[in-house]
């Protein structure tokens, strides 16, 4: 049934009875898919929408261990930019931007894609170097990104504290004007209805216990679940802080560590935060949902974790920061707090890949960012599985780029030192 | 926050360590020797296990020193911890 | 009404305070709520999503409805306070929120109207277009505008946050009978013990129950002398208006203290180690699903026996009781007998019960007070303008929803909900305990947990007060909890509540969020069968209440329509904070200048004296610039810079890092650390040493010198100090420990004064003692004496002129620079700044870690493989460097550049040949006063090779611009000048 207004009036008019499930979720699978991806996250199910809209390679499953989209999609802070500075990676998260600037129209499903600026404050010397490097290189690849003065930061983001006299003062912003946010959860819902209107299965509470391999040729076959065996012909692994997990059962060690990260948000308030603001320096990353609460990005714990917790101490270093560069939010009250997991490459690049093992490819590594990559990374990983070989924009994020020394290692470049 | 036994201090807040990454990483005697995957294996890749993991930690702001833990990564617990070069709790 | 006696407050002391600007009068210990309640205020908010009237639903922390803005003057205002929550103070302004004109008529409501087109979810269906950007165009400023609650603050807050961290044998959470018995007993046995409750004043449930008897005594009276006995014990300390909210790992838990002090102190987080945890934390009262039970007067039972007990409050003149639970009647025969004590007639005069079978017991107690009880009956709907006025009530069906056409109509103006209870297990959840489903409780309880902690009294499911008591002592003796004796059945389960709900109209289940039972039924029906699908379609549970009145109502719901068990569908998992936290009260004293502490160097003051531009650089403030008169930075740095190569420039270098590297063993650690070559390096020489990180990229540099065979100072850069020290600490004692080496830091402990110009030796000649200064050569170092103090004088230099850097112990440093100040003014002597460092050390084409290199970028990428020791086996980085791909021709390095139309290139642009493709980038640009025209650095794809090409530079403000391609050496190729 397509959305509309039209759609949602006829069904108020019989008290909406007539609405169906948003998508199919089978309770059995079937014995057998050409495709199988593993992890129904945002990356998950838009690999597996663009898969069956684009390339049509017969049967597609999505197993998801708990429910769709409750992993990082639905606990992160939602920030959607392209700005990154290598070629690689603006490719890539630009790749994705525009694909998110058609997105709602093209699911029929609104996921509520808000480009309201995203703007990343610089605070020393080093931070203005680094910022208006990602400028120039930002503008040469045709990507937007402009750079501001403290002044025109304030105009922008009226809450932010530009006075001189501060402990890290605003020397400047990158403002990328087509960055901005989205809704979370409609991204995963939004993706599943898609698919299963192509006929795409989505088994939900599915764990998988093994991967299936042919003893001669080393080739993926299937997998063992909680379900049951799936033959399957190629497997894509999309498990994000998972990743390293599933790997080990196909014999695979991974350059992925598994980190908690935390975010939360405020009680509900009236507009009041136009944009989305970042600082690398101070570790604040804030914007404010439609429903009126501020959204917090908080930092990593520092040692690796699967227990979807952090300290208490992280929260409040973030709320440091944040009552700093926005002082009249310090009466303002933290809502709720919730831990992710995010899997983490030693560049802090994701990898898109073919791995050794024939039939098996993985999309994982997103670290803290992965969300403004969803379309993105979807839609390449989709046309690298199909293809058995690497799309143009995946290719860089190859498996095997560690060995070779080829990292992309945007972390480094904008790291602090002097 | 984490409470942390170091060896040699004994119970202490998190806030004095710092996490140094997976224990029992030996640096290759001879780099030179090794293939470019050995090299990259003990650069990068890491067993990042969901259970029993063995980690290195620092009392950073304490004795200063290294040493290796047993930690659960579901639940955060320690089974333990142990100088450099000992051998884990069972 | 108030009534005429009663309850905890001072009635002597009357309080003067607004509510949308209207006055009121309450009394000191009323909360805000009850003094309005009092003063007959029904209306105390409106709705997030339909802008429905809502009136006080709980008297506690739960309240999802009351919520109002709290204005005590500039910077102090605070959106979202619950009434409940807030003592009552003279002079307290409190307005309404989220609503427009005024609280009774609000505009929003209307969207009440179109409520049959705005079910669960509809915003994901709708706003699609016309146009890709139609959503945030046109749509999302309308909803934004519609939702959120209150008003941010507007100014910024001068109040200040508190913090404390403490550690205790027993942390007891929550002040009711339970916490208290738990407390004193624990004191008992030794130990110190922390007792905290949200409340202003210890009681909990008792504050409620003053008929209650304990042994033999009213109940108020034993809670006095109980309270007393804990704040004499010098082992206990009470925090009242403190919450519990975070519980993290191995006892560690953060409490939220609210002060108020009139000296600003207005909050203080208590991060609390405990040996033991006893969560006393009680249970929330269920509201009930029917049609307009969201009505003003619509009231949990509880909270109304709450609101007559303590505080004198009748909320209602004609009240009836809807229960689904024993505990009601209880509430009921309290309103009732407390309106005939105050001549008020007949309060309470009709109960339904959702039971066919009430206990007779109760019954006949209602009958005693002439209370009609209609066994099986339930409300079909409220009516009234605003707070309710009556309600339509009908018998059940089997099926449990009412039988509409046998409805009848009673007045009233008081609806009480006896829901059942639902214990608060939120923190023993954030601990990582796990739940269990108890039938006979009706409730989720505290099952295993891997904590020392143990839960008492009613988030135990523990309900009657002799058990809960005698829980809660042994508990405190830390005796082994006996098994609960199976709870009795005293309720319709909240799955049958729900079941007779499914179908109602606006039932409402999560008040603040308009949340009703048709919505979670569409939820389901569109295929969301997680209760967590459920929570994030409809919003349930996630209004600033979380859920305390609502999770297990939607639970129970969504349960009814799947047609499954309660525990079957799973609970939402619980997320901290308990309530609601302020930002200020977690953010603590960090704020301003000790936000994250600056660190400065010794002539700091100084330089402050002298007019100097600050600037940060990493955790340091360093003097960028010192201008004089009307200079601006450019003017200050040109002066200086030409002063440096003309006469003598004095920088404060003493943020440089530095590490004594000291044992038999430490030339060979820094073999194996550094890149270089370090066996041969002479007692009083000095070299440019690098340092790589095991993948072969720059990590840090700086100049190492060997004072004897057993000694070497290492500098490092200045924002690289901690992390140097760290990375030679883990393979000093982890892949090295065989050799005999210490590391320690020697960063704060000498001062240094860098002189660099052509007269730098003039100026400090005078002032050296025990040592030939002429004969000190270039990369020489010496330990001496300068101006009277005991100094390591290196000659080095970092701007290409002949240069010294003198290292004094830190506090003689001020002495130090005073002398060479006065010995250098006839020199004409100049402070310069980073500004002019940058400048003179890029004319002479040396790096800067972080600026020229980036994580990426190589030794020989920018130029230094010279330093490298290539006959070494092996050096941190050594087998890094050796992959394909680290040393191909294409690789950026380092060049020099100048501008072919005399503009400065600006730092971070982009290098071009031709193609719109990157090959390069701008690292470092600066207008040379020496050189007499601006002058970049940069890294280029086979840069080295392409001296004499022109490339070009993009710019923000047109055209890319043409730069030549040279040497990184622009000022003194030669290396002339060093000598002076």
């Amino acid at each position: 049934m397509r959305f509309s207004w039209r759609g949602l009036a006829r069904e108020a008019l019989r008290g909406h009875a007539g609405w169906t499930p948003h998508w199919r979720s089978p309770e059995q699978p079937q014995p057998g898919y050409d495709v199988v991806i593993l992890g129904g996250g945002g990356h998950g199910l838009a690999t597996a929408y663009y898969l069956a809209s684009q390339h049509r390679p017969g049967r597609i499953a999505v197993l998801e261990k708990g429910w769709i989209g409750g992993g990082n999609t639905g606990r992160n802070t939602t920030i959607i930019r392209s700005n990154y500075l290598f070629p690689e990676s603006a490719a890539l998260y630009d790749h994705a931007l525009q694909l998110w600037e058609g997105l709602s129209l093209a699911l029929n499903y609104n996921v509520m894609f808000s480009p309201r600026g995203v703007m990343m404050l610089a605070h020393s010397q080093h931070d203005v170097q680094s910022g208006l490097r990602h400028v120039h290189a930002n503008r040469l690849a045709g990507v937007d990104n402009e750079w501001l003065t403290p002044a025109e930061a304030k105009a922008f983001c009226p809450p932010l504290d530009t006075s001189a006299a501060i402990r890290y003062p605003v020397l400047g912003a990158a403002l990328q004007r087509r960055g901005g946010v989205a809704r979370h959860d409609a991204v995963a819902w939004g993706y599943a209805r898609a698919a299963s209107a192509l006929g795409v299965d989505i088994i939900e509470g599915c764990e998988v216990t093994g991967i299936d391999r042919d003893p001669v040729s080393g080739a993926v076959t299937g997998v063992q679940t909680g379900k049951g065996p799936i033959r399957c012909r190629k497997l894509g692994v999309v498990a994000a802080g998972s990743t390293s997990l599933v790997m080990a059962m196909a014999g695979l060690r991974m350059p992925l560590e598994s980190f908690p990260l935390q975010a939360l948000v405020s009680e509900p308030v009236k507009p009041v935060f136009p944009c989305v603001v970042m600082s690398n320096t101070v570790h604040a990353y804030i914007s404010q949902s439609d429903k009126g609460e501020l959204v917090i990005g908080a930092g990593t714990d520092q040692y690796p974790s699967y227990s979807q917790a952090g300290g208490v101490q992280i929260l409040g270093h973030t709320l440091e920061a944040i009552c700093e560069m926005f002082p009249i939010f310090r009466r303002m009250r933290m809502l709720r707090a919730w831990g992710g997991i995010v899997d983490v490459t030693p560049d802090r690049s994701p990898i898109l890949s073919r791995t050794p093992v024939p039939g098996l490819y993985v999309n994982c590594g997103w670290g803290t960012g992965g969300f403004k990559a969803t379309p993105g990374s979807g839609h390449v990983f989709a046309a690298t599985i199909a293809r058995d070989e690497p799309h143009p924009i995946a290719a860089p994020f190859s498996l095997d780029r560690f060995a070779g020394g080829r990292l992309i290692d945007e972390a480094a470049a904008a790291a602090v030192a002097h | 926050m984490l409470l942390i036994a170091c060896p040699w201090c004994g119970d202490r807040p998190e806030l004095e360590f710092r996490h140094a990454g997976e224990a029992h990483v030996t640096r290759p005697a001879d780099p030179a020797a090794v293939s470019d995957a050995a090299w990259t294996g003990f650069l990068y890749e890491r067993q990042n296990p969901r259970g029993l993991y063995r980690e290195r930690w620092r009392h950073l702001h304490g004795c200063g020193r290294f040493f290796n833990a047993v930690r659960h990564t579901l639940t955060d617990r320690f089974l333990g911890s142990y100088p450099p070069g000992g051998e884990p709790p069972a | 009404m108030r009534l005429p006696a009663g309850g905890r407050i001072d009635r002597d002391r009357p309080l003067h305070f607004t509510f949308d600007g209207r006055a009121y009068t309450g009394y000191a210990g009323d909360t805000l709520a009850s003094a309005l309640l009092a003063a007959g205020v029904s209306i105390f908010g409106r709705s997030f999503k339909y802008h429905r009237p809502r009136g006080l639903l709980a008297a506690g922390a739960e309240e999802p409805n009351a919520l109002v803005e709290i204005d005590r003057g500039p910077g102090r205002r605070e959106p979202n306070q619950r009434a409940t929550m807030v003592p009552l103070e003279a002079g307290l302004v409190a307005r309404s929120q989220n609503r427009w004109p005024s609280l009774r008529l609000d505009v929003g409501a209307l969207a009440g109207l179109a409520a049959p087109l705005l079910p669960a979810g509809f915003y994901y269906k709708t706003f699609l277009g016309p146009r890709r950007d139609s959503w945030h165009r046109l749509w999302e400023p309308l909803i934004r505008r519609m939702a959120g609650l209150g008003r941010a603050p507007d100014a910024p807050d001068p109040d200040r946050y508190g913090n404390r961290f403490a550690h205790c044998e027993t942390l007891v959470v929550g002040g009711g009978p339970a916490g208290i018995v738990a407390a004193l007993t624990a004191a008992e046995s030794g130990g110190r013990v922390i007792l905290c409750d949200e409340q202003e004043e210890l009681g909990g449930s008792l504050l409620a129950t003053p008929e209650v008897m304990i042994d033999g005594q009213p109940c108020w009276e034993s809670l006095a002398a109980a309270v007393a006995e804990l704040r004499a014990n010098p082992q206990v300390r009470v925090l009242t208006r403190t919450t519990a909210f975070h519980y993290g790992l191995q006892n560690f838990v953060a409490l939220a203290q609210v002060l108020d002090r009139a000296d600003g102190l207005r909050e203080r987080l208590w991060q609390v180690r405990a040996g033991r945890v006893l969560l006393a934390t009680g249970a929330i009262e269920r509201p009930i699903p029917f049609p307009g039970n969201d009505r003003p007067g619509v009231m949990l039972a509880g909270a109304a026996r709450s609101y007559c007990a303590r505080w004198g409050v009748l909320p209602g003149q004609r009240a009836v009781l809807l229960a689904a639970h024993d505990s009601g009647y209880a509430a009921a025969f309290a309103l009732a007998d407390a309106g005939a004590a105050a001549g008020a007639g007949a309060v309470v005069p009709v109960i339904l019960d959702l039971r066919a079978a009430p206990p007779e017991a109760l019954v006949a107690a209602a009958a005693a007070r002439g209370i009609t009880v209609l066994a099986g009956h339930g409300v079909v709907e409220t009516i009234g303008a605003g707070r309710i006025s009556g309600l339509r009530a009908a018998p059940l069906r089997p099926d449990g929803t009412p039988d509409r056409g046998r409805a009848t109509a009673m007045a009233c103006d008081l609806l009480l909900m006896a829901g059942g209870w639902t214990p608060n297990v939120q923190l023993f959840s954030q601990s990582r305990g796990r739940l269990r489903w108890d039938a006979a409780a009706d409730a989720f309880l505290p099952g295993g947990s891997p904590e020392a902690q143990a839960s008492l009294g009613a988030c135990n499911g523990t309900t009657e007060l002799g058990a809960v008591l005698q829980e809660a002592a042994a508990a405190g003796r830390g005796e082994a909890q006996a098994a609960a004796a199976p709870a009795v059945p005293t309720a319709l389960p909240i799955r049958a509540i729900a079941a007779g709900a499914v179908a109602a109209r606006k039932a409402f289940v999560d008040f603040q969020n308009d949340v009703t039972t048709a919505d979670l039924a569409l939820a389901v029906r569109e295929g969301f069968r997680s209760i967590e699908h459920v929570k994030r379609y409809t919003t349930t549970g996630m209004a600033t209440d979380q859920g305390k009145t609502s999770g297990m109502m939607s639970l129970a719901v969504t349960a009814a329509v799947l047609g499954r068990d309660l525990p079957e569908v799973g609970l939402t998992s619980f997320r901290p904070p308990y309530t609601p936290t302020s930002f200020g009260t977690l953010a603590g004293r960090h704020r301003g200048a000790v936000f994250d502490p600056g660190r400065t160097a010794p002539m700091h003051d100084w330089a402050v004296e002298q007019g100097a531009l600050l600037e940060p650089v990493g955790q340091w403030l360093r003097a960028r610039a010192f201008p004089r008169g009307a200079e601006d930075l450019q003017a200050a740095v040109a002066r200086e810079c030409l002063a440096v190569r003309q006469a003598v420039g004095i920088l404060d270098a003493s943020t440089l890092g530095k590490i004594e590297v000291v044992g038999p063993d430490a030339a060979e650690f820094l073999e194996r650390c550094y890149a270089n070559a370090w066996h041969g390096l002479a007692p009083g020489r000095c070299r440019y040493g690098l340092l790589l990180r095991e993948d072969g990229f720059l990590l840090d540099d700086g100049v190492v010198a060997r004072l004897a065979p057993d000694r070497f100072h290492v500098t490092t850069t200045t924002g690289g100090a901690a992390r140097v020290l760290h990375l030679l600490e883990d393979y000093r004692q982890t892949e090295f420990p065989e050799l005999q080496v210490w590391l320690t830091s020697t960063t704060e402990h000498w001062g240094v004064a860098a002189l660099q110009g052509p007269r730098a030796r003039r100026v400090l000649a005078p002032l050296v003692e025990d040592l030939d200064l002429a004969a000190l050569p270039h990369m020489g170092v010496a330990e001496c004496r300068v101006a009277g103090f005991p100094a390591r004088l290196f000659r080095v230099s970092f701007s290409g002129e002949l240069g010294f850097e003198v290292n004094v112990p830190a506090n003689r440093m001020p002495a130090l620079w005073q002398a060479l100040w006065q010995a250098g003014a006839p020199q004409g002597l100049t402070a310069y700044g980073t500004e002019a460092m940058h400048v003179l050390r890029a004319e002479k084409g040396f790096i800067i870690i972080g600026q020229e290199t980036d994580g990426t970028v190589t030794p020989d990428d920018v130029g230094l493989g010279w330093a490298i020791g290539r006959k070494k086996r092996d050096f941190i980085g050594k087998r890094g460097l050796a992959r394909a791909g680290m040393a191909a021709p294409d690789r950026r390095q380092l060049v020099g550049l100048a501008p072919a139309d005399g503009r400065r290139p600006e730092e971070g642009a982009q290098l071009l040949a031709g193609a719109r493709r990157a090959e390069g980038h701008v690292t470092s640009a600066y207008d040379s006063a020496c050189l007499g025209r601006p002058f970049a650095l940069g890294l280029l794809a086979g840069g080295r090779a392409r001296h004499g090409e022109t490339v070009f530079a993009t710019r923000r403000d047109g055209p890319p611009q043409p730069l030549t391609v040279g040497s990184p050496v622009a000022w003194d190729p030669a290396g002339e000048r060093l000598d002076g």
